[in-house]
């Protein structure tokens, strides 16, 4: 399902708001050349084109706010403090460099995708190679650079288990994955499991055991589930496992190996009916 | 998160050589980058040791173990070795987390995890272990977390570590490789400092250095081996307090007890006199009361801490009746079956 939509560079540049038409295709109204109407005689306009500057991404923030509100002397003073503080003392010029603005943008986004690392990534047997910003997650990766939205994003701090994937067969967390780190190695999401017209057998067994309500948190439960298979006929114990060298799969260990994965509905006793019942299916 | 440069390392020595002041190391990534999309913290530059070959490898160290430093908590915890000789360690890494996040964190991040301390999360506070000088929060703040023994008023976070306070009741030694390429060992209980008027300073690592493997003693064959966790919740939370035991019977006499204690410090906390009091005793509520009374401070540092001392004294009671053989079921200390699978 769902394979990237174009040329992956072309998807991340196309984020990061590449040079100034990215930057206002996010935030309209702040066009270089269109003069802006001093903070004081703005009326309502001000407040509209902060708004749109506040949610267009964090690069266009402060130059934004300088064109939306040309501002005083002692404000001026300080986004220039700001923007040292972000961004780097380079991209503060005298006062007269004003309209130079957009200029030093785009020289920041180049420097900014100078950083950009190539990533190969081989997800459900497909092989991608991205151009990314360091900071993306491999949870971003795969959502916002590949558009396989399966893979949920719950908390992004590794506290609830929707983004868990599979990395080289094992689980994981993947909103706590550098995507850079994992350049070469082989993703499962829940794409990859099976299809709406071929479930495999633990989707088919969610859908019949109503192992959810709103299905948040589903595809990062059956991606846990189907390593716990793995992990047990490993023979990995668990804290609960009366011996650590013998683990059953029993309705404790279900549980405890499934601690990981939150379920806001509170699923929680058919989550555990629905792995007992494709377990007893695969066996 | 805050832009930083993504650098692989190729080398122990190459990534000893690229830290600097704004750099981190990255392993598993699970704490580091946690706290870095907070602000946390902000290292401008990330250097990734994950690929270093070698390090991921247990391996026999004269009757020992050495335990590589990127070797992941699942790894080490389901080793056929680590669960027949050293099951405390197995039970307490297993005690940790979850499932996906012990399959990334690693013994060097492990150790190295910063504390959990709500004020330490919240860069809007003020907190002298992430912003030195400007005041701890958790003082006249809330404190469920927090720590009950060496404490500061400057601190009172806890070190959070459940594989540290396996390690540490095993008297295990962290290898650590400085800039300069030589190499140091000290017990796990002793990497990390109290928090004083410095909480910012956590352990005795210097610049550049870099944890390379965790070194095992050889296994007390025969002993009796717990880690018992109370937490908020029944499976991944935080410890509350942890209690892990090694104790060697010898018929209804406690022969050699070592315990050392999570939740309640700044590090693994361990009490020489407390494994003194019972040791060469009989395993009686006298004797286990005794040592409860021995290690429990008479007042905590912090009014939402106090219902760790109850706490604290029950769990380990339970824990050395459990270990003594009283109660429940342990793990016993045995050969590993030769050629056990790793
Ligand atoms: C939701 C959640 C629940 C958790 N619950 C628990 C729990 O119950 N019990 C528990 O014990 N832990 C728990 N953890 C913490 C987890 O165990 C740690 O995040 C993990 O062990 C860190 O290892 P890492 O390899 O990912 O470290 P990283 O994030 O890669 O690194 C952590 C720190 O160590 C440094 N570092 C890493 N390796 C080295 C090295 N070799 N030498 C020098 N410095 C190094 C890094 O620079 C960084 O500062 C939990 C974490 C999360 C997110
Ligand atoms: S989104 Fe990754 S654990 Fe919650
Ligand atoms: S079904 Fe709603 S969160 Fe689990």
């Amino acid at each position: 399902m769902g394979g990237p939509s174009g040329p992956p560079f072309s998807v991340s540049a196309r984020r990061l708001g590449a040079g100034t038409a990215g930057v206002n295709a996010h935030a309209p109204g702040t066009d270089r050349g269109v003069p802006s109407p001093p903070l004081e005689r703005a009326g309502q306009a001000v407040p509209v084109r902060l708004a749109a500057a506040l949610v267009a991404n964090d690069f266009t923030r402060p130059a934004a706010l300088h064109r939306a509100a040309r501002p005083r002397r002692a404000e001026e003073k300080f986004w220039n403090r700001q923007r040292v503080a972000w961004f780097g003392p380079d991209t503060v010029g005298p006062d007269t460099a004003r309209p130079q603005l957009a200029l030093d943008l785009s020289s920041l986004n180049a420097r900014h995708e100078e950083r950009f690392l190539m990533t190969k990534l081989t997800v459900n047997g497909q092989s991608h190679t991205l151009a990314l910003d360091p900071r993306t997650t491999l949870l971003d990766a795969l959502r916002d650079h590949l558009d396989l939205t399966g893979t949920k994003k719950g908390c992004d701090h590794g506290q609830c288990g929707a983004c868990t994937v599979l990395v080289n067969g094992t689980r994981v967390n993947s909103c706590l994955c550098l995507a850079a780190m994992h350049d070469e190695d082989e993703i499962t999401t829940i794409e990859g499991l099976g299809s709406p017209d071929s479930l495999n057998a633990l989707q088919a067994a969610f859908v019949e055991k109503d192992g959810y309500q709103c299905g948040y948190c589903t595809p990062g439960q059956i991606m846990s589930a189907t390593a716990l298979f793995d992990e047990l006929k490993a023979g990995h114990p668990s804290y609960v496992s009366p011996d650590l060298d013998h683990a059953e799969m029993t309705d404790a260990e279900i549980a405890e190996r499934m601690s990981g994965n939150l379920c806001r509905c509170s699923a929680y006793p058919l989550i555990r009916e629905a792995i007992a019942m494709a377990a007893e299916v695969k066996s | 998160m805050k832009p930083f440069d993504y650098q692989r390392a190729h080398s122990l020595a190459d990534a000893s050589g690229r830290m600097g002041d704004a750099a981190s190391i990255i392993a598993g990534g699970t704490n580091l980058l946690d706290l870095m999309k907070i602000q946390v913290m902000t290292p401008s530059r990330v250097i990734d040791i994950s690929r270093l070959s070698g390090m991921d490898r247990i391996e026999p160290h004269g009757d020992g173990l050495r335990i590589g430093a990127l070797v992941t908590n699942t790894t080490l915890a389901t080793d056929a070795r680590i669960r027949a000789g050293w099951p405390v360690l197995s039970r307490a890494i297993l005690a940790g987390a979850s499932a996906q996040i012990r399959n990334k964190a690693t013994t060097g991040g492990n150790l190295l995890q910063r504390t959990r301390c709500p004020y330490f999360y919240d860069t809007a506070m003020a907190c002298n272990k992430r912003a030195p000088g400007t005041g701890c929060s958790a003082q006249g703040g809330s404190g469920r977390m927090l720590a009950l023994f060496g404490t500061s008023d400057d601190c009172l976070a806890a070190h959070p570590s459940d594989m540290a306070v396996g390690l540490a009741v095993l008297g295990a030694e962290v290898e650590i490789r400085a800039s300069s390429g030589d190499t140091r060992t000290l017990p796990v209980t002793q990497l990390y400092t109290l928090p004083g008027n410095r909480p910012d300073i956590e352990t005795g690592l210097e610049k550049g250095d870099i944890i390379t493997a965790v070194i095992l003693p050889a296994p007390r064959i025969g002993t009796r081996q717990t880690y018992r966790k109370v937490r908020d919740r029944a499976s991944y939370a935080f410890a509350l307090v942890s209690v892990a035991a090694v104790l060697k019977m010898d018929g209804d006499t406690i022969a050699e007890a070592a315990l050392a204690f999570g939740g309640v410090a700044p590090r693994p906390w361990t009490d020489a006199a407390v494994n003194g009091l019972l040791t060469g005793k009989r395993p009686e509520p006298a004797t286990f009361e005794r040592a409860a009374a021995h290690l429990v401070p008479d007042t905590a540092p912090h009014p939402e801490t106090a219902f760790k001392r109850p706490l604290l004294r029950r769990t380990l009671i339970a824990t050395l009746r459990e270990a003594s053989g009283l109660a429940g079921q342990v793990d016993t200390a045995r050969n590993a079956p030769s050629g056990a699978p790793q």
